[in-house]
């Protein structure tokens, strides 16, 4: 078990949203949680990203307490990518995805030769290499999208914590990262686990997905065993068929509705 | 931006070639700038003269250079690095052009302090009695900027400090103190808030080697300390959750930053009195020479050093025989700046 929340109660303030909720991830998978806004699918990835700290229970990476772990050492083993971040005004791509190296330097080691090829290396993976001089406000959505990926990869971690990655994007820039994240698990061997709104294409890029509902787990597994039409009711109160995706075999959410 | 990697045996270093060129050319002119400054007075001097009285010890005008001008001199540069340092990490931090020590409550709450301590000691004709003769002026002023500034970040705190939310309180706290100000001045004698005025505008007048060995004993401890948290400083601009991300301590990285700035703003205000705007533009423009990110620390602090040497010549030299405040001086010169700045914001 890479990352463990163990009977976690979240919230802010005197607002919990989530009470006694247990998750495991598994080394080597991609996981997807699903639900209606607000089920607290993005404050269960926050906690398990230690940018939130549970008021109850605890959250173990590799086994430990990750709030007994200075942040710095987390930071070297788990990337996380926040929901819509923020950077500085007139930031380049290139300045961006050096950020990323910031656990692994020191005031008197601030830009190895280790530093310079894996922000290289980050930005050839996601295709910026020849964008990396130009101000990130200048890119469209999906460009921008995969230079903060590309930032998270240059922190070099096995571990990757995804949230929302592919809002405000189009379908072809949605499907453009997931091949990307796609590409990190099975060609880097990394361990992703990111909060998605499309359930077609949740389906199809998780190994394992995991559907809440009012801040509990409903069901986690296999996506065909997940994404059933009791499930759409209970967790979305959508009435929906899932047929077979022609192209890759995953569950397809039909919903039902109104139609001609 | 021309940076290079500077490596030697496993250590690393990113080095911006403009950054060093304005240091380096930051340094040149506030020497040239200290040595003209230093010619006037009663007695007026050529620089070959202040350069002789300077480093000659037998030179006629070695007492006058070294006990009056030198020390003068020193105080203003070494004043407006403090505080252009101090306005660098405040605006980082608060991800905002226009906050500077004011905000932070500083300035006004040493202001508060002085005023009350030179109105409630009250004698007039210059005699000092009570609190002021036992404390001073710089003690005051020290405790008044250390105190607003905890009263600033206390409102401003809740479960973390949002910049935003301590530009906001600041404003509002820097409010209240300049109104306690004006009231402490209406209800004093004529002639102590004669004397309270000079030093509220901020002015280098008859500021001796006493002055100067604060503001560099803290400079001496505290470049060093915030070069050192530059990193941080840098993460902190990013949103919160990515500051985490990336490894870095928020809460504590953002306090002792502050700690820092308050600090520096409060030793550079108790020497020289409150001068305004060169914590606000000093590290604006060190990020225009630099064409970088953010404020640079140590361009900036060089520029606030040679902004205070010409606001200070200028402030003797204008109405000559008269002299000016130097924060007289910077006020006007600072004043269309920030007007620019809140123009250029809008748009």
């Amino acid at each position: 078990m890479r990352l463990q929340a163990v009977d976690v109660k979240l919230g802010y303030g005197d607002r919990t949203i989530v009470d006694g909720l247990d998750l495991g991830i598994e080394a080597g998978t991609v996981t997807t949680i699903i639900g209606p806004n607000g089920c607290g699918k993005s404050t269960l990835l926050r906690a398990l990203g230690r940018l939130l700290r549970p008021q109850g229970g605890e959250v173990l990476l590799d086994g430990k307490r990750i709030d007994r772990i200075p942040t710095r050492e987390v930071a070297k083993i788990l990337g996380v990518l926040p929901q819509a971040p923020t950077a500085p005004e007139g930031l380049t791509v290139a300045d961006l995805v050096a950020r990323g190296r910031h656990p692994h330097q020191t005031w008197y080691r601030q830009w190895s030769s280790d530093d310079e090829a894996a922000v290289g290396e980050a930005l050839a993976m996601t295709g910026l290499a020849d964008l990396a001089e130009r101000p990130l406000d200048e890119l469209s959505g999906g460009q921008r999208q995969r230079a903060w990926i590309s930032m998270a990869l240059a922190q070099g971690t096995d571990l990757l914590l995804l949230d929302e990655p592919t809002t405000f994007l189009d379908l072809a820039h949605q499907v453009e990262v997931l091949e990307l994240v796609r590409h990190l698990h099975r060609e880097a061997s990394r361990t992703i686990v990111m909060v998605l709104h499309d359930l077609n294409l949740a389906a199809r890029y998780a190994d394992r997905l995991v559907a809440m509902r009012d801040g509990r787990v409903v069901a986690a597994g296999d996506p065909h065993e997940v994404l059933t039409e009791e499930l759409m009711r209970e967790v979305f109160e959508l009435d929906a068929k899932i047929i077979a995706d022609p192209v890759a075999g995953t569950p397809l959410v039909i919903p039902i509705g109104t139609h001609r | 931006m021309t940076t290079f990697p500077l490596r030697v045996a496993g250590l690393s270093w990113q080095v911006r070639l403009r950054g060093v060129a304005v240091t380096l050319g930051g340094l040149v002119l506030l020497g040239l700038l200290m040595a003209l400054n230093m010619r006037i007075g009663d007695i007026r001097m050529s620089v070959a003269e202040v350069l002789g009285g300077t480093f000659d010890v037998n030179s006629a005008n070695h007492f006058v250079i070294m006990e009056l001008r030198l020390p003068r001199a020193l105080t203003g540069a070494l004043v407006g690095a403090a505080l252009a340092l101090s306005g660098a990490i405040i605006q980082s931090i608060a991800r905002n052009p226009l906050a500077s020590p004011e905000i932070l409550g500083v300035t006004t709450g040493a202001s508060v302090t002085v005023v009350a301590g030179v109105v409630a000691s009250g004698s007039a004709y210059g005699g000092v009695s009570g609190l002021l003769s036992t404390l001073g002026i710089p003690a005051l002023a020290l405790l008044g900027g250390l105190g607003g500034a905890a009263i600033v970040y206390a409102l401003a705190w809740r479960r973390g400090l949002d910049g935003y939310r301590l530009v906001l309180v600041g404003i509002g706290v820097a409010a209240v103190f300049t109104n306690v100000k004006y009231w402490l001045l209406t209800i004093g004698d004529v002639n102590d808030t004669g004397r309270a005025m000079v030093w509220i505008s901020g002015s280098l007048n008859g500021r001796g080697w006493e002055h100067v060995v604060p503001v560099a004993l803290a400079l001496a401890v505290l470049v060093p300390l915030t070069l050192l948290g530059t990193r941080s400083l840098d993460a902190l601009r990013f949103g919160d959750d990515t500051v985490t991300a990336l490894g870095v301590r928020m809460n504590p990285a953002r306090a002792l930053m502050i700690l820092a700035a308050v600090l520096l703003a409060a030793v550079a205000t108790a020497s020289a009195g409150p001068i305004a705007f060169v914590a606000l533009a000093a590290p604006q423009i060190a990020l225009r020479l630099t064409r970088s990110g953010q404020p640079p620390l140590l361009s900036s602090a060089m520029v606030g050093a040679v902004l205070t040497a010409v606001a200070d010549l200028i402030a003797r030299t204008v109405f000559s025989p008269i002299e000016l405040p130097v924060g007289v001086v910077t006020a006007v010169l600072g004043a269309p700046y920030l007007i620019h700045l809140i123009w250029k914001a809008r748009k």
